[in-house]
């Protein structure tokens, strides 16, 4: 991913996090616990257990939905984090073979539904991650993670990192199309201009340290930052979310509801199932 | 190189979140007490820096491929361990965040893959010493550049481990080692090229920075640390593990590997038949999965569907008509989840 486009794509959860939705309201920190609650149930199936997995997309999908989170774009992203996984997971089907159910006439090994199961992983991972950004945004899952315990500095750091990102990746983008500007060609940068351009831009960073601290004392830092508190209390809305969420992961976890569901089904039309 | 939420099992990905928790409160603590204040805008911006650099490529002649700065140890290098460590886990808490470059449960394997590495072990133990007190350019270039080759191969290593512990993946540990450490070491040669040079370029430009004195870099042994931290990760492995091997489902894996079966008879106590009961209370129809037709169809095409000839009593119990029956449910639950998403949306446009 290029720098600008990078950079877009930051700005682009930066506003869906501004929207102003019930859900964008719940304090960051009932967000937070339930994600985590999610990722752990959904990842803690066996690997052979894809179906499973399907009614786990329930969380995501409600909530993007309700947050007002685009589908195109989570999917979007989502394609862009399967090559690794995919590049692991590609030799599943090759070296589990032994057959777990017959479509028909066609053989589903053991590697197949665990590949699969990878797969929906990782869209379900990756989604649920975007849309929590994506309805609480990054300050205030930093607060709520400090509230949660995180250290004091790293939620410093968090918070610095996060403003001069913008500034930094300017400053490379204006490095960068200068070069364009003067070499009249839009291609990478050898070794030796990549030396250069990196280097003056760290000088250039370390510049603004001094600057930004410098800044800072003129407005009184003496060494300790204010505490960065949730802005929001943790109330009865909090609570509903919380235990509609926890009950409903809680429950896909323990009960098989798609194999129920489908035995039902199967049951009503004879014939569908072998 | 990030290790990913889809092939990390909950054991592994909360170890190495302990672990990582673990390291980095000790270092919030270390700076906390040795906090000279220009460090704080500093740290924030030269992670910024190293946001920024990772996403600005350059071509590797004759490859046609590029490359890139790996950050952990340019950071060690100007802001001492503990600071860099900081600076680089936040680094890979915006990117996992933002980019969903790995994921949020496997952050805490990435942040201990990628920052406890080069900033713990690379910087003190390889670049230090062979930097030594008054560096010349070359003592600088091959500081650098082994320093970044070792820290990358432990990385990638790590990612191995913590793979093939989670059991999601098929690959055996040989390959998936002989696949991971050779890319990586290209990756890593780039990566102490690029480091060297910027180390060097700054060691001309700022002469300053390198003779200033690195708080809380040597002042303590790590060691004390580091055994303290194993065992902290030891304690949540065992604890995490036992939570797993209350409920089977996860633990199947390696419960197949141990007895060398890919299915163990059902416990005749124990959690799992009291939930299997729960299940069979709850299910108004406890039939649902189609054991006898099954059978029937499996004796008669009798080819390599012979699996499912299992006792019924077995766990799990892989049967065609179960898989099926779930297949089908499940994308029956995934077509009511959308249904359920569809009705919200429409009202909430209503609303707006």
């Amino acid at each position: 991913m290029g720098l600008d486009t990078a950079l877009h794509e930051i700005r682009r959860l930066d506003d869906l996090a501004g929207l102003d939705t019930p859900l964008h309201r719940l304090d960051a920190r009932a967000k937070v616990l339930v994600t985590l609650l999610y990722l752990v149930s959904m990842l803690s199936l066996g690997r052979y257990e894809f179906s499973r997995l399907l009614p786990f997309a329930a969380f995501p999908l409600i909530l993007a939905v309700q947050g007002g989170i685009p589908l195109s774009l989570l999917l979007r992203r989502a394609a862009l984090a399967l090559p690794f996984v995919i590049f692991v997971g590609i030799f599943n089907p090759l070296l589990d073979r032994s057959v777990q159910m017959a479509l028909g006439p066609l053989a589903i090994t053991g590697g197949m539904l665990s590949f699969a199961s990878i797969v929906l992983r990782s869209l379900l991972a990756v989604t649920t991650g975007l849309v929590l950004l994506a309805v609480t945004g990054f300050d205030q899952i930093c607060r709520a993670l400090g509230r949660l315990g995180m250290p004091t500095a790293l939620l410093v750091q968090l918070q610095f990192l996060y403003r001069y990102i913008f500034v930094l990746a300017d400053e490379a983008l204006r490095m960068l199309h200068a070069r364009v500007q003067r070499c009249a060609r839009d291609k990478r940068p050898n070794l030796r201009e990549f030396r250069t351009l990196l280097g003056s831009l760290l000088l250039r960073t370390l510049d603004r340290a001094g600057r930004v601290h410098q800044a800072m004392l003129c407005r009184g830092f003496d060494g300790q930052m204010p505490e960065l508190r949730p802005t929001s209390r943790f109330g009865p809305a909090e609570w509903r979310f919380c235990l509609i969420w926890g009950l409903f992961l809680i429950a896909v976890r323990i009960l098989d509801l798609p194999l129920y569901l489908g035995g039902k089904a199967g049951g009503l039309v004879p014939g569908v199932l072998p | 190189m990030h290790m990913a939420d889809a092939l990390l099992s909950p054991a592994v990905g909360g170890t190495m979140w302990a672990a990582s928790a673990g390291l980095l409160a000790y270092s919030s603590s270390r700076l906390k007490a040795t906090m000279d204040d220009r460090r704080v805008p500093l740290m924030g911006v030269l992670a910024a820096f190293v946001f920024a650099a990772q996403m600005i490529n350059f071509s590797i002649p004759g490859t046609g491929s590029s490359g890139h700065l790996g950050g952990g140890l340019i950071l060690a290098v100007l802001l001492g361990p503990h600071a860099a460590f900081l600076a680089i886990a936040s680094v890979l808490s915006v990117q996992a965040l933002f980019f969903a470059d790995g994921g949020l449960l496997a952050l805490g394997c990435n942040i201990f893959n990628l920052g406890f590495f080069p900033c713990f072990l690379c910087y003190p133990f390889i670049f230090k010493p062979l930097a030594g007190e008054n560096p010349s350019k070359g003592k600088l270039m091959t500081a650098s550049i082994i320093a970044a080759v070792v820290g990358l191969q432990m990385g990638a290593f790590g990612v191995v481990l913590e793979t093939v512990a989670s059991g999601i993946s098929e690959l055996p540990f040989s390959s998936f080692v002989l696949l991971m450490q050779p890319i990586h070491l290209a990756i890593g040669l780039v990566e102490g090229m690029v480091t060297a040079m910027l180390v060097v370029f700054l060691h001309k430009a700022r002469p300053e920075l390198f003779n200033a004195p690195q708080p809380g870099a040597e002042s303590r042994p790590l060691r004390p640390v580091v055994i303290g931290l194993a065992l902290a990760a030891l304690v949540t492995a065992g604890t995490l593990s036992w939570f797993a091997s209350a409920d089977p489902d996860g633990l199947e894996w390696s419960m197949g590997k141990v007895s060398g079966k890919e299915e163990l008879e059902a416990p005749e106590h124990g959690i799992h038949n009291t939930l299997d009961a729960l299940q069979k209370r709850i299910a108004f129809l406890p039939d649902y999965n189609f054991k006898e037709p099954v059978a029937a169809k499996s004796e008669s095409s009798a080819s390599e569907t012979k699996t499912e000839a299992k006792p019924a009593e077995s766990w799990p119990n892989v049967s065609a008509g179960t898989s099926l029956a779930g297949l089908i449910g499940g994308f029956m639950t995934l077509c009511l989840a959308g249904l359920v998403a569809l009705v919200l949306r429409r009202r909430t446009h209503v609303k707006a």
